[in-house]
């Protein structure tokens, strides 16, 4: 016996579509952050950091809007609040972190 | 016109229908799973100041194998990928499909367990445990916790198959998947975390 869909929630939202884009994208990023890094000294340090950090980037983004459905619409404005929020404390945490242990060291030295 | 009697009753006594209380629970597990994007901040912060006190002891560019690594990352995100068909199966109605979805994800998400095993077990064997130096205890400690996370939600696939397997698709147990797919596709975001900071920024 079929069951009726549990309509609104956000798993419904998801399409064969978003998840082959989401897959497709996520591959894609992937290999460029290690090809970057296998390349083998063509690029300068800096220049494969800050490639490497935005295909990280790109690619949470990619996941948090194919795979979790995450948006601005009705149902899904309380996830992005809190990760939103989340993301801030996460902020704190690392840079906050970061920035003391620097100092300190700096201090030692 | 007065309203149907259900709703005066679920306003009374606050029980919700099953639709709401779906939302409500995915709602429930998406501020823990929160909880633990910021037990994550908080490894991911301990190894950015540890990761890079070898104490005279090998460092990543010496221990990691990136091919390896990237391996590693195609099972997770193929396997993060499969559970989104096993939702969209779902959603259909196909309880069979749903278990075949389920067990391509247990599958590949086995594989990258074991994949993860297999190179802790080697750095330990070659005297690199995470006793060798605070590089490597910060390096277990973090990547070790999402291998933990991965493994219980194994657990957890397991026991959601049986579920859909004996119970069927009812309402709970769609619900019950949902924050499951949460869970897995959120240790896939993790995960991108841990292979660009740990393995490739620990090589450049």
């Amino acid at each position: 016996v079929p069951t009726p869909p549990v309509s609104g929630s956000d798993a419904d939202k998801g399409s064969l579509k978003s998840y082959a884009a989401g897959f497709i994208f996520s591959v894609g990023l992937t290999t460029v952050a290690f090809a970057l890094v296998l390349q083998g000294g063509a690029l300068s340090r800096r220049t494969v950091l800050f490639g490497i950090l935005a295909a990280a980037v790109a690619q949470v983004l990619v996941q948090l809007r194919c795979f979790l459905h995450l948006g601005t619409g009705a149902s899904a404005r309380w996830n992005l609040l809190t990760l939103v929020f989340t993301l801030l404390i996460m902020l704190l945490f690392v840079g906050g972190t970061l920035w003391i242990m620097s100092d300190l060291n700096a201090r030692m030295m | 016109m007065t309203p149907p009697a259900l709703s005066i009753d679920a306003a009374v006594t606050g029980e919700l229908g099953p639709l709401e209380a779906a939302d409500n629970r995915a709602f429930g597990f998406w501020l823990y799973i929160m909880s633990d994007l910021v037990l994550f901040a908080a490894l991911f912060a301990t190894y950015a100041v540890l990761g890079h006190n070898y104490a005279g002891g090998p460092t990543g560019r010496d221990l990691f194998h990136l091919r390896y690594v990237f391996g590693e990352t195609l099972l997770l995100l193929v396997s993060s990928a499969a559970f989104g068909l096993a939702m969209l199966a779902g959603a259909r109605g196909g309880r069979t499909r749903v278990l075949i979805w389920l067990a391509v994800t247990f599958v590949l998400g086995l594989a990258f367990v074991a994949m993860e095993f297999n190179e802790f077990h080697h750095l330990i064997l070659d005297g690199h445990g995470p006793q060798r130096s605070a590089f490597l205890s910060s390096y277990f400690t973090l990547v070790g916790t999402h291998g933990t996370h991965v493994a219980f939600g194994l657990l957890w696939i397991v026991v959601m198959a049986g579920q859909v397997a004996f119970k069927g698709l009812t309402a709970p147990v769609r619900s019950r998947l949902m924050r499951l797919s949460i869970f897995w596709h959120l240790l896939d975001i993790v995960w991108v975390g841990v292979f660009t900071v740990v393995y490739l920024m620990g090589v450049i």
